[in-house]
C-alpha cells in the first residue's frame, strides 16, 4: 500500500474463484481437494484433456507414496479408492553393485515391522491414482475441473490474480498456484527464475513381469552409471527407475523389448526368475531444477513447479504431496481467520515452511547420487562399510525407515492423519 | 492535521492522536513500521475469531461465519482487524481519533473489495450517539488513552446485552519494561521510540477491575508470547507477563 491509487471498479469485484490453480498431475488435484475439503472455491485449469490417463491398461507408470503421503490421499477421499489397487512396500533393501558381478556383499535392510506406523509406503500406478483425482474432483462441489485448457496469460490486479486460457476466457481469483512441472509457465510469467544442472543421466522406467513374488520388497541397487531402484506392484510385477548415462539410456531404450531385457538382467539378478517387459517404456531426463523462490505477488508454486528433485529416492511425488498440504493449511488457517488468503504475509508462511525442506532434500538425493554414481575403489569400500554400519544400528535404521515413510520434519496437519 | 480533545470529544490524548497520524501511511506495509503488529497480527486474530465464534455458536469453516453480527473496531488504525473482520461477513465499524489513519483505513478497504464504516470517531461519541454492537474489538488502545476507566466505561456502553469485548493490552512490570520498551524500541528497533509510554501500561488486575467496574463480567484471558525461535507470536494460557488479551461479555 505505498501507492494508494484509485482502483477501478473491476478490480474490486468479486473474484470468479478463490484459488486459481494451473496444472493437473500430481500435486494439483490433491492440492485443490485439500483446499475445497477446508471450504475454498478452487479452479483447476489441466492442459491435458480429461480422456488422456484414464485409459484402463497399465501403461507403466507408478509412483512409491510414503505413509505421509497415503494419511493426506485418505484425508481427502482419494486413499478408499486407489486402495485395493496398490501394493505395500514391506521392505527396502539397499545394495552397491557392479553391473556385471550382480548386487555386492554389503547390504542394508529396512523392515516395516520395526517401525509403529506399519507399511513405510505404498506402490500406486498412474492410471489408478489419476482416475482417482479426477472422480473425487468432479464429485466435489468446491472445484471446478476445466480439462483440456492452457494459462496464456496471467495478471495481478489490485486484490486478486487473473489469467486469460487459450480459448479467451478470463479467470480471476485470489491466488494463482502453479502445479505445472519443472518447466513452470506460472513461474516464468511471474518472474522467478530457477536454479539447477542436469546429471548427465536419464532414467529408463517401465514395469517388469516376474515369475518369483516379489514379497512386497523394494531394491535399490547403486551402480557405477546410476541407480536402479526395482518396486513392487501387485502381483508378480515390479515398476523399475534404471538410470544411465544420456547416450547409454538413449541407446538402451532404442532397443526392442528382448534387448532391453538383455541389459537390464545383469543388473537386475535373478533373483525374481524371468523377466518380462509389461506396458510402455519411458525415459526422464535427470536433473534438479529449483525455483528461486516458491511465491510471487499473489503466486505460490508447488510440486515440481517449486522443485524438480533426482528422483532416486522416490521422493518427487511425496514432496509435492508436502506441498499441497502445507500450502492448504496455510490458506485455510488464514481464510478462517479473514486474513487476505493472497496477501505477502500468507503466502510467505508457506515459503518459510517448504522451502528449507525440499532444498534439503534436493542436496540430499543430489548428494547421494554423487556418491554412488562412480566406480572409484575407496568409495566403494566407503560406501559398502557405511551400508554395513547403519545396518548395524537399530536406532539409525528406524530413523531412516521414518525419513523414507515421510515422517520426519514439520508435517502438515493432513499428513499427522489430523483435519485443519 | 490536529487532532484535540475538543475535536473529537472523548478521553484520548491530543500528543498521542498526532504522533499516531504520522505514521497513518504506513499502516499496511508489513516490513515498515507497524511490522510487529502484522507479525502479531494472526495470533490476535486467532484468539478474536475463536472467542467470537464460541460466544456466537458460529463455525469458522462457514463461508461468512460473522453474518448478522455488528462489530466495533475501537482504535482500528489502518484496518488490520477491521478487514479480517468484514472477510469473515460481520457488519463492521471502524473507529479511530485519527483522521489520517481513517482515510487509509478507507482507502485500503475500497481496495481490498471490502464494505467497512469508518469513522474518526471516540468510543464515548459512539456510546452518546447509541450506536450498539454484538461485538467490541478494543485491541492495543488502552495504554493510549488518558483516562483508561472511562475508556473502558465507554466502549461497554456501546455493547448490547450478551454482547463480546475483546481488550488487549501490555502489562507493567519490569519484563515489559524490558521487552516492550528496552527491546522492541531500542534494541529491536519494532517500534519508533516513544511509541509506548511505560507507566500507561495496565497490569491484568487493574483491567479486570476497569472491566468488571464498566459492568462486565472477564471470562477468559491470555497472553501474547513471542517465540524468537520460530520468530512469531503464540497464544500462552499461563505468561502474561507482556502482552495479554482478555475476553468480557455484558449480561443480560
Amino acid at each position: 500500500m505505498d501507492n494508494p491509487a484509485p482502483t477501478r471498479l473491476s478490480e474490486t469485484m468479486s473474484p470468479d474463484t478463490d484459488i486459481l490453480i494451473a496444472g493437473g498431475g500430481l500435486t494439483g488435484p490433491a492440492l485443490a481437494l485439500a483446499l475445497a475439503d477446508g471450504g475454498l472455491s478452487v479452479t483447476l485449469i489441466d492442459a491435458r484433456p480429461a480422456n488422456t490417463r484414464t485409459k484402463p491398461a497399465f501403461d507403466g507408470r507408478a509412483y512409491a507414496l510414503a505413509l505421509a503421503s497415503r494419511r493426506l490421499l485418505t484425508a481427502t477421499g482419494v486413499w478408499p479408492v486407489v486402495a485395493d489397487t496398490s501394493q505395500p512396500i514391506l521392505g527396502i533393501r539397499i545394495t552397491d553393485g557392479r553391473a556385471n558381478s550382480g548386487p555386492g556383499r554389503h547390504s542394508l535392510c529396512f523392515d516395516h515391522a520395526e517401525i509403529e506406523e506399519g507399511p513405510m509406503g505404498h506402490m500406486l500406478e498412474d492410471r489408478f491414482l489419476y482416475r482417482a483425482y479426477l472422480k473425487a474432483m468432479q464429485d466435489h462441489p468446491g472445484i471446478t475441473h476445466l480439462p483440456g485448457r492452457a494459462v496464456c496469460s496471467q495478471r495481478v490486479a489490485g486484490a486478486g490474480v487473473s489469467v486469460r486460457l487459450d480459448n479467451r476466457q478470463t479467470l480471476s481469483g485470489a491466488v494463482l498456484i502453479g502445479c505445472d512441472g519443472r518447466h513452470s509457465g506460472v513461474a516464468e510469467r511471474a518472474g522467478i527464475g530457477r536454479t539447477g544442472w542436469g546429471y548427465g543421466q536419464t532414467s529408463l522406467v517401465c514395469a517388469i513381469e516376474h515369475e518369483l513374488p516379489h514379497r512386497g520388497v523394494a531394491h535399490q541397487h547403486f551402480m557405477p552409471a546410476g541407480p536402479l531402484a526395482i518396486l513392487p506392484l501387485p502381483g508378480n510385477r515390479v515398476s523399475i527407475v534404471w538410470s544411465e548415462r544420456d547416450r547409454a539410456a538413449r541407446d538402451i531404450q532404442a532397443l526392442d523389448d528382448g534387448g532391453y531385457l538383455d541389459v537390464l538382467r545383469p543388473r537386475f539378478g535373478d533373483f525374481l526368475g524371468n523377466i518380462s517387459v509389461s506396458g510402455q517404456r519411458f525415459t526422464y531426463p535427470l536433473g534438479l531444477s529449483l525455483a528461486n523462490s516458491f511465491i510471487a505477488e499473489r503466486v505460490a508454486l508447488a510440486g515440481d513447479a517449486a522443485h524438480g528433485v533426482h528422483p532416486l529416492a522416490g521422493q518427487g511425488l511425496n514432496l509435492g504431496l508436502r506441498d499441497a498440504g502445507a500450502l492448504a493449511e496455510v490458506l485455510i488457517c488464514a481464510r478462517r481467520r479473514g486474513e487476505d488468503i493472497g496477501a505477502g504475509q500468507v503466502l510467505a508462511r508457506y515459503q518459510r515452511w517448504r522451502r528449507w525442506d525440499t532444498a534439503t532434500m534436493a542436496v540430499a538425493t543430489d548428494g547421494l547420487n554423487r556418491l554412488f554414481s562412480n566406480d572409484n575403489g575407496a568409495l566403494r569400500l566407503a560406501r559398502g562399510l557405511g551400508l554395513s554400519a547403519v545396518n548395524g544400528l537399530p536406532r539409525l535404521r528406524r530413523a531412516f525407515i521414518r525419513e523414507a515413510a515421510g515422517l520426519t520434519g514439520d508435517l502438515p496437519a493432513l499428513m499427522q492423519g489430523r483435519q485443519i | 492535521m490536529q487532532a484535540t480533545d475538543t475535536e473529537t470529544g472523548g478521553t484520548t490524548d491530543a500528543e498521542e492522536v498526532a504522533k499516531f497520524e504520522a505514521m497513518a501511511a504506513e499502516w499496511w506495509n508489513p516490513n515498515g513500521k507497524f511490522r510487529p503488529l502484522h507479525m502479531l497480527n494472526p495470533c490476535r486474530l486467532d484468539y478474536i475469531t475463536g472467542q467470537i465464534a464460541m460466544e456466537f455458536d458460529r463455525d469458522l469453516s462457514d463461508r461468512a461465519p460473522f453474518a448478522g453480527l455488528r462489530l466495533l473496531d475501537i482504535g482500528c488504525g489502518g484496518g488490520l482487524l477491521s478487514e479480517p473482520m468484514a472477510r469473515l461477513g460481520a457488519e463492521v465499524t471502524g473507529a479511530d481519533a485519527a483522521p489520517g489513519n481513517i482515510r487509509v483505513a478507507r482507502l485500503h478497504a475500497g481496495q481490498s473489495g471490502l464494505k467497512i464504516d469508518y469513522r474518526c470517531a471516540t468510543a464515548e461519541a459512539l456510546a452518546e450517539a447509541g450506536e450498539r454492537f454484538d461485538v467490541v474489538l478494543n485491541m492495543e488502545v488502552v495504554e493510549h488513552v488518558a483516562r483508561p476507566p472511562d475508556y473502558i466505561a465507554a466502549c461497554a456502553g456501546v455493547l448490547r446485552p450478551g454482547g463480546l469485548m475483546i481488550t488487549s493490552t501490555i502489562n507493567r512490570n519490569a519484563k515489559s519494561f524490558a521487552l516492550a520498551i528496552v527491546g522492541a524500541e531500542v534494541v529491536l528497533r519494532w517500534l519508533p521510540k516513544g511509541t509506548h509510554d511505560w507507566r500507561r501500561f495496565i497490569t491484568p488486575d487493574e483491567l479486570y477491575g476497569m472491566i468488571r467496574a464498566a459492568g462486565l463480567e472477564p471470562v477468559d484471558r491470555k497472553g501474547f508470547v513471542f517465540r524468537p525461535l520460530a520468530w512469531g507470536w503464540a497464544l500462552s494460557e499461563r505468561d502474561l507477563s507482556v502482552n495479554y488479551v482478555t475476553a468480557s461479555v455484558k449480561p443480560g
